[in-house]
């Protein structure tokens, strides 16, 4: 994040000329609860990923096999980097594989 | 090379006179919802637009929030912008005048004044244009057709000027100008652009090329510093107003300054006003009331933002006492008067210990008699001989 600095220096109205500069506000600081998945109750079907606001949720190519033996090529996981933690993933998760911790007990 | 001037007398409205500058200035974008008065220039510019003889994109949008909105869009991206409003349609931009100062974009609009509802007025005063003087934006107040026709030209050298950037407003009195022809000198269109040529480059513009983001939410460690880049940006703007007063002078002729006196030097008692109507009355008072052996005068404010107090203060420096002339209030305040506001904290400030008189006249096109003005006056001078002045402002016209 860049250093506060004086009125003279700030780009004119506040412009940001970095594209995708909003990338170094770690709003993960924000979160009271963090959502955390449980990879074996995931059926993939996508609905977390759609629905985060952030977006926080990763869609990664990595391959995985449930204990029951159902063969995934993805895997969902969590940027708590930028999950601010509301807890719509949560919501939406069809098979509650998603479930809000709290951040300190 | 740049050719001789030759400049053509034709009659305009200050309407027409505002729409014959813009077409001038060769505008890139309109965007404009018709509202009593200002609706003669937009019907002309589409006029322009339609007959082929400007080249400009006119977008006839739903709403005046929508007009400003859109020029706020277009200016983004290096358009050269005109809008025109009053009144209501003032008061519906309100929020986007602030944003267009706080983007820092050199969108340039001309306000007839008018006065606002309820009870529905269509007529003149300037109660639109005080609502807007905490914006940002730079105000001028112009007094003939002719000063509307230059002073929209010189609004883009102003407002483009890279040590600028901000949005101006040329505003003159509702009906009493903008319907009302007068003899003016307009010029060759190419002569005015070579004086406000566009250049693509001297100011950030969104660009698929090289992105930059305009308008984010600057949380509190950001937006006072981003705020106090405008209040400097309006105030450091005068030195690039007088230089644009000047460079004007020497390519059309036409002499303007931030403040117009009218037979100061001498004068006991001055009247200071702004607009057309009040100005002139102002000025045929004075010439009766010297006629009479009392020494007046006028000052009329031609730039309101940013204020230019310490030439008015010079300008009074004479004077036993100053009358201000308002066509707006400022209802809840001590004294109704805006700028009669604006001129006494400027005074406070300054140090100028004058007595000041506010009056109120031309409300909602409340008929302005030179006699008002001169009784007035004549007022002006029972005050300074009793040595009492009064703690509200007289309001003129007004049937007690
Ligand atoms: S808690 Fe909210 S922000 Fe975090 S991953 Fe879930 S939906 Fe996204
Ligand atoms: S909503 Fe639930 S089941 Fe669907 S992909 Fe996300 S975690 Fe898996």
């Amino acid at each position: 994040m860049a250093s506060l600095s004086s009125w003279k220096e700030i780009p004119l109205g506040g412009l940001i000329k970095e594209p995708q500069s909003s990338r170094y506000n770690k709003t993960g600081s924000w979160r009271t609860e963090r959502p955390v998945l449980e990879q074996d109750a995931c059926i993939r079907c996508t609905l977390c990923w759609v629905y985060c606001p952030e977006p926080a949720i990763l869609e990664l190519p990595k391959p995985y096999t449930t204990k029951k033996g159902i063969k995934y090529n993805v895997t969902y996981e969590i940027n708590y980097d930028y999950c601010k933690g509301c807890g719509i993933c949560s919501q939406v998760c069809p098979t509650k594989a998603i479930k809000m911790v709290p951040e300190v007990s | 090379m740049q050719r001789q001037l030759t400049k053509e007398r034709i009659g305009l409205t200050s309407n027409y006179a505002a729409a014959y500058a813009a077409k001038a200035a060769d505008v890139d974008v309109i965007a404009a919802y018709p509202i009593t008065p200002q609706t003669t220039i937009i019907e002309k510019l589409a006029e322009f637009v339609a007959d082929g003889e400007l080249n400009a994109e006119f977008i006839p949008v739903e709403s005046e929030h929508s007009a400003l909105s859109a020029m706020v869009g277009a200016s983004a991206v290096g358009a050269r912008v005109f809008t025109a409003t009053s009144a209501q349609g003032l008061e519906y931009m309100h929020e986007v005048l602030h944003i267009a100062s706080g983007l820092r974009l050199p969108i340039v609009m001309a306000t007839p004044g008018r006065a606002l509802s309820a009870p529905i007025s269509i007529h003149g005063d300037y109660q639109d244009i005080m609502n807007a003087r905490d914006t940002g934006w730079i105000i001028y107040i112009a007094s003939t057709a002719q000063e509307v026709y230059d002073t929209i030209i010189q609004a883009y050298k102003v407002a483009e000027d890279p040590r600028v950037l901000l949005p101006v407003m040329v505003s003159y009195d509702g009906f009493l100008m903008s319907h009302t022809v007068e003899p003016v000198d307009i010029y060759p269109d190419e002569y005015v652009r070579n004086y406000i040529p566009k250049f693509i480059g001297n100011r950030p513009r969104l660009s698929p090329n090289e992105p930059i983001t305009m308008g984010p939410i600057a949380t509190p460690d950001w937006y006072y510093e981003i705020k106090y880049q405008v209040i400097r940006a309006n105030k450091d703007s005068r030195v690039i107003i007088d230089e644009v007063n000047k460079s004007f002078t020497e390519r059309f002729g036409n002499q303007y300054d931030v403040i117009e006196r009218y037979m100061t030097d001498d004068a006991d008692y001055v009247l200071i006003t702004y607009g057309g109507a009040s100005t002139g009355n102002a000025k045929e008072a004075v010439n009766k009331l010297r006629e009479n052996g009392i020494r007046a005068g006028v000052v009329r404010i031609r730039l309101y933002r940013p204020f230019p107090a310490e030439d008015i203060a010079k300008a009074v420096e004479g004077a036993k006492v100053i009358g201000v002339i308002d066509r707006a209030l400022s209802i809840g305040n001590y004294i109704e008067g805006p700028v009669y506001n604006d001129i006494a904290s400027a005074f406070y400030t300054l140090g100028v210990e004058k007595p000041l008189v506010s009056a109120i006249h031309g409300i909602s096109q409340r008929a302005m008699y030179i006699n008002d003005f001169y009784q007035f006056v004549i007022k002006l001078k029972d005050f300074y001989e009793s040595k009492s002045y009064p703690k509200n402002p007289i309001y003129l016209g007004l049937r007690e």
